[in-house]
């Protein structure tokens, strides 16, 4: 085997970085991938609880870096789907106590083990994000509809391209369609005319995403779930296929009432 | 503008976002365009007559690139010369 590694970053906190890691990873474990999460997020883990495993945590990515264990026991297995594993942060250490070359490293390894190493990147463009980003095949930049977020990515979109980790690929998470429509919140197009990269995803705002977190279940295997279907269609995305952009405009309802379609 | 007269607020993100993500690629603000401008009047005079009022200086976008466009109108001979 030979993974290909994919860092999941943004700029800004909050966008959905973990949620998307969980997700996508879930998604692809469920076609039939081997599947490893790292969390890059050292002293602020939490991909652990987003995907329900903090409790199986032995060791972490710390102590695999500084010899404590091998890399297979820090590897947590999933509990739903068995070719998924994580890889927790340290929480009581900080950023410096990785370098992107121990990451290069580490991916090295695990690119034997597994099809796909996903690495959820901390906010910010300071230390965390550079180990996160060192060993990446391909980078997924995550953005929100939203100015600051916008203005964030395309900082860390031009980071990428100075460190040759470019053309990395758009994720717009927590679309509103009813506020786009409204002309109360950046489009789709809106955002692509202004960072001018390709876009992989498309998530709608969908509240069965926190209910999913609290859980500790990603809903990427729940068919009712918009946010979770568009999950998968990155995750299918990233395996080569050719997969339409979900429709979400909600005009079609309202027009059908007014007998106008 | 909407019809009920109220300004869309997602136009208004798009605009300002353009204004800024220009400053933030290039680090070019508006007061250092307008010294650029300065200068390159001050140049471009030494070899030939220009228009100073109807200078204009942009960044055009082509993808992720910025470009600087600068629209220089000439003064014509004919009217200089008798």
């Amino acid at each position: 085997m030979t993974a290909k590694v994919v860092t999941v970053t943004s700029g800004k906190g909050g966008v959905g970085k973990t949620t998307s890691v969980a997700n996508i990873a879930v998604a692809l474990a469920a076609r039939g991938q081997k599947v490893t999460c790292i969390d890059g997020d050292i002293g602020l883990r939490n991909l652990d609880v987003v995907m329900g495993l903090e409790n199986r945590i032995v060791y972490d990515l710390v102590d695999v870096v500084e010899g404590r264990c091998r890399l297979r026991q820090a590897m947590i297995r999933d509990k739903r789907l068995p070719e998924l594993y994580l890889i927790p942060a340290a929480q009581t250490r900080d950023k410096t106590a990785v370098s992107p070359s121990d990451m290069v490293r580490l991916c090295d390894e695990l690119r034997q083990e597994v099809d796909w190493v996903l690495i959820d990147s901390p906010a910010g463009i300071e230390r965390g994000f550079k180990n996160s980003i060192a060993a990446a095949d391909k980078v997924l930049v995550m953005t929100n509809p939203e100015i600051s977020a916008v203005r964030d990515a395309d900082r860390v979109v031009g980071l990428l391209d100075a460190e040759e980790k470019g053309p990395a690929s758009l994720v717009i998470n927590r679309l509103n369609p009813i506020m786009v429509k409204r002309g109360d919140m950046l489009s789709v197009e809106d955002v692509l005319d202004l960072l001018a990269i390709d876009l992989i995803g498309i998530v709608p705002e969908d509240e069965n995403v926190l209910v999913a977190s609290n859980k500790g279940q990603p809903l990427a295997l729940d068919p009712k779930s918009r946010a979770g279907h568009a999950f998968d269609n990155i995750a299918r995305r990233l395996l080569g296929e050719q997969v339409p952009f979900m429709d979400l405009d909600t005009s079609g309802l309202w027009q059908r009432l007014l007998g106008r379609k | 503008m909407s019809i009920f007269g109220r300004r869309k607020s997602a136009n208004s993100a798009k605009e300002r976002l353009q204004l800024v993500l220009i400053h933030d690629r290039t680090d070019l603000n508006p007061a250092e365009l307008e010294a650029l401008k300065d200068d390159l009047i001050a140049t471009i005079s030494r070899h030939v007559e220009i228009e100073p009022s109807g200078v204009v200086i942009n960044v055009a976008q082509d993808g992720r690139a910025q470009r600087l466009v600068a629209d220089i109108p000439l003064r014509s001979t004919n009217r200089r010369r008798r």
